[in-house]
């Protein structure tokens, strides 16, 4: 068996006396295209921000690629290949379109710490800008500030920010909510778009989405895996239809 | 849909290519600094004070306007510098002027790297403590160092050699001074504005606008912080040297809460962030400054106050903000500098 | 025995100092704790109610007392109108809006009471029987001290029952902890902080009437002691009620003992000690973890 890109090993998190997830055991192959699933409050997001390094685990290891990167910072994940885009948008927002891309571009190829050289001789890094922003249809509004773009929009430039990082794990965490849903599909193909290497976890309330998309699906109750199987497998599983699938259908 | 355009003739992209060109109208204030002492001879010592407070608020700006840092206690970098150039003149250690400028900016950016690598760790009101207890702090130190530093007194009648060997610093008619000031001003404003422009300047931007999303980029948010405010703390101990110099005098009020509050209010008041607020701010503050608080010193402050009340509650981008808005509004397009 | 009586008049005139700093400082610890909003204005309510405090025993002859629930019900009233009307719509601004709103503030107050009172200081005539020495035992104090720290006690254990044991407190401290569930709990934090806002403004004026005595009352005031409330409020922990309590003390009685053993420098060792305090624990001494 080759070694998962990313895998977690009993990672648990508290705050005070909550917990907020725990025993998690879990692996995210090259190429895969993982969905995490499961009813709010279950700790997905905090499950996502132990993987990036915003939080510390309060138990257990986090390894990238066989390396245990438990202790390493969040900036210093970003550089080995571990992105993520936010749940709420976390945009410059008084910057252009093109302007939030290029900064992420320019962390990744390392132009950032330059200080004498005008931003804007970076050729390299404003062509790849543009030619991302035309993949996810976000061209024509490059000159904009991302305040004057529709919600939906903005969501898709959270999206290529984090492409712009060129990851090798990406995690999106409700990439489609507040999108148009004529719109959603950029997303998707977006992602369908990218290099088969890449490993994809995606976190979504749109079950919709979440079955075509994924081909493998765990499922967070209350902080711990409760199951995992392939689509078909969770669709089956009477106990995750009774606390997550039934709940949904009311909430 | 636009027609398909290719990546280098993306408008876009072609405004950010080219967003770092000198534009005409930059060529203005130093034409008017230059115009300033030939047609007003007996106020260059007021003009060379102005052309001071414009670079450190230009310090300021990097660290307010372009990285976010808020700070009551930025003039601690300004007396740092004074007091570098001033007791090593005063001492007789060194007095020659350009290399005491370079002293007072190592100095001043040591201070500013020390205590950025302890406080840019916090935010909020605990860095807003820290940055005013650090300037608190220098500030009972300079009282304190008596010999050294002249205590409550200052320092007075500091005697700087001729610039160049040949320019004599003469008190009475600031020629000199002026001409020199303006000359230290443009280095370190074309410094600047090539630091803004850069990527490294478009990345502290970022830190401003969303610092969550700079740790997620992969951004060393905090090795950037510390940099920008260590260049900062040089420039404006550069700007407090030349206050030494020019004034032929040190003492405690280049380390007050007084400065450092009137450095912010004037950046804010030509609006941050804009590189030319400063220039503005300055302008507008002193010469009010200058004719009402001498006749009306209460009056002045209670504008003053008002002033700001207003800036906030309203216009929170300044006098450059207004015209931007103005300029939106007429529908002149030109991208802000 | 003369040292051991040494440290207890230090101790004493330490704590009245303190209980002083404790009592203006409580209500900006509050509201900072409860908005984040950073009030450097705070100091101008301490200083209108020192002067509504002095005037009031001048023009109407009124006693001390009196004058400093005059100076506690104007000052808080005054307050609750700039509340409404203008620091309310920079709840949600950045902080450096907050800053200049509030430094813009102060200078209006300065130049209002050099305008109308004029710029020499005002001194503060303490009743009779508070003045001279009180006989503790085993040694004598001044009265005014004994006074305050009396005054101060009660305060804060006023404070701590009406924290602990009124459903106002529970909101107000629930508030402190978690803004967003105590809104979602239907509780009107507007209107929660109206109410703190301006009985933390009256506190203020009250702390400004008593430390007027030997503190001075003049208009330079409220930036002269802006960083020692500041300090109070960083140490203590903002939104602590006995943080301000226990750091307004500490300080007091430091800067007591440091100005008699340490007369050059006493101030310095404040300042490094509370940097220190800052970078060890950035959410004051009693603050809640981030």
């Amino acid at each position: 068996m080759t070694t998962p890109l990313i895998e977690t090993r009993n990672v648990g998190k508290n705050f005070g006396a909550l917990r907020a997830s725990h025993d998690i055991n879990f692996q995210l192959e090259a190429g895969a295209r993982h969905a995490l699933i499961g009813p709010n409050g279950a700790g997905k997001t905090t499950f996502i921000n132990l993987l990036t390094g915003v939080l510390a685990p309060s138990t257990g290891q986090v390894l990238f690629k066989g390396t245990d990167i438990t202790n390493v910072a969040q900036a210093e994940r970003v550089k080995l290949g571990i992105a993520r885009t936010f749940q709420i948008n976390r945009l410059f927002r008084g910057l252009t379109v093109l302007e939030n891309v290029y900064m992420a571009i320019s962390e990744r190829v390392g132009a950032a710490p330059f200080m004498l050289r005008p931003a804007g001789k970076r050729r390299d890094v404003i062509d790849e800008s543009i030619e991302l922003l035309e993949t996810l249809k976000l061209a024509d509004y490059a000159h904009l500030r991302v305040s004057e773009l529709p919600y939906g929009r903005q969501r898709l430039v959270e999206l290529a920010i984090t492409l712009g990082l060129k990851p090798e794990v990406l995690l999106l965490d409700e990439p489609a909510a507040g999108v148009p849903s004529a719109e959603s599909h950029i997303i998707l193909d977006a992602v369908a778009a990218l290099p088969k290497s890449i490993g994809v976890l995606i976190i979504d309330h749109d079950m919709d989405l979440v079955f075509r998309f994924a081909q493998y699906i765990t499922v967070l109750v209350r902080g711990a895996i409760f199951a995992q199987g392939t689509p078909k497998e969770i669709g089956a599983n009477a106990d995750v239809r009774a606390v997550y699938l039934g709940q949904a259908t009311h909430g | 849909m636009s027609a398909p355009t290719s990546a280098h003739e993306h408008p876009a992209a072609r405004a950010l290519a080219g967003r770092h060109r000198i534009r005409l109208w930059e060529i203005i204030p130093w034409l008017l600094a230059i115009a300033f002492y030939f047609a007003f001879p007996r106020y260059l010592g007021f003009g060379t004070e102005l052309l001071v407070t414009i670079l450190f608020a230009i310090s300021l700006d990097l660290a307010l306007g372009y990285a976010g840092i808020v700070t009551l206690g930025h003039a601690a970098f300004f007396g740092a510098g004074a007091y570098t150039a001033g007791m090593l003149a005063f001492h007789h250690i060194w007095s020659e002027p350009i290399t005491g400028l370079i002293a007072a900016a190592v100095v001043a950016g040591a201070v500013g790297l020390g205590s950025g690598l302890v406080l840019l760790r916090t935010t909020g009101l605990t860095l807003l403590m820290l940055t005013l207890c650090t300037m608190a702090l220098l500030e009972e130190a300079a009282n304190l160092g008596g010999h050294y530093t002249g205590g409550f007194d200052g320092l007075p009648g500091i005697d700087i050699p001729p610039l160049f060997g040949m320019f004599e610093f003469n008190p009475l008619y600031p020629r000199v001074q002026y001409l020199y000031v303006l000359g230290v001003l443009f280095v370190c404003f074309v410094f600047v504005r090539t630091l803004v422009y850069s990527p490294f300047g478009q990345s502290l931007t970022g830190i401003r606008e969303n610092t969550l999303r700079m740790h997620a980029v992969g951004a060393p948010v905090r090795v950037r912080l510390i940099v920008c405010y260590t260049i900062s703390a040089a420039i404006a101990g550069v700007a407090g040297a030349l206050w030494a110099q020019s004034n032929a005098y040190v003492n405690l009020s280049t380390l007050g809460l007084d400065r450092a509050a009137t450095v912010l209010i004037i950046l804010v008041l030509g609006g941050y962030g804009r590189l030319y607020g400063a220039f503005v701010g300055a302008v507008a503050y002193m010469a009010l400054s200058h004719f009402l608080s001498k006749y009306f010193p209460t009056a002045w402050q209670l504008g003053l106050g008002l002033l700001l009340v207003v800036i906030a509650l309203f216009a929170r981008n300044g006098i450059l903000g207004i015209f931007e808005t103005l300029q939106r509004r007429i529908g002149i397009k030109r991208p802000s500098p | 025995m003369i040292f051991g009586i040494d440290v207890a008049s230090m101790v004493l005139g330490g704590l009245a100092a303190g209980m002083v700093l404790f009592i203006v400082s409580v209500g900006l610890s509050v509201t900072m704790g409860l908005m984040g909003f950073v009030n450097l204005a705070h100091g101008a309510f301490a200083m209108l109610g020192g002067y509504i405090v002095v005037l009031a025993m001048k023009s109407w002859g009124i006693g001390f007392v009196p004058a400093l629930a005059v100076g506690f019900i104007l000052t808080a009233a005054v307050s609750i109108i700039l509340e409404r009307l203008l620091y309310s719509r920079l709840y949600k601004a950045a902080e450096l809006d907050q800053v200049l709103f509030t430094i813009g503030l102060v200078f209006i107050f300065i130049s209002a009471v050099t305008l109308i009172v004029g710029p020499e200081n005002q001194p503060l005539f303490i009743p009779d029987a508070l003045r001279g020495q009180l006989n503790l035992g085993i040694l004598h104090y001044r009265t005014y001290s004994i006074f305050l720290i009396v005054v101060g006690v009660t305060i804060v254990l006023g404070l701590w029952l009406g924290f602990e044991r009124t459903r106002f407190g529970a909101q107000i401290r629930a508030a402190v902890d978690n803004r967003r569930m105590t809104e979602s709990l239907g509780i009107n934090i507007d209107r929660l902080f109206t109410i703190t806002f301006a009985f933390g403004s009256g506190m203020a004026a009250l702390g400004g009437g008593l430390g007027a005595e030997f503190l001075g009352l003049d208009p330079q005031y409220p930036l002269k002691y802006l960083v020692f409330f500041l300090i109070v409020v960083a140490v203590g922990g903002p939104g602590r009620v006995f943080g301000a309590f226990y750091a307004a003390a500490l300080i007091g009685v430091l800067d007591f003992a440091l100005k008699k053993y340490l007369p050059q420098g006493g101030t310095l060792f404040i300042y490094v000690l509370t940097i220190l305090l800052l970078l060890w624990r950035p959410q004051g001494l009693f603050g809640k973890s981030a």
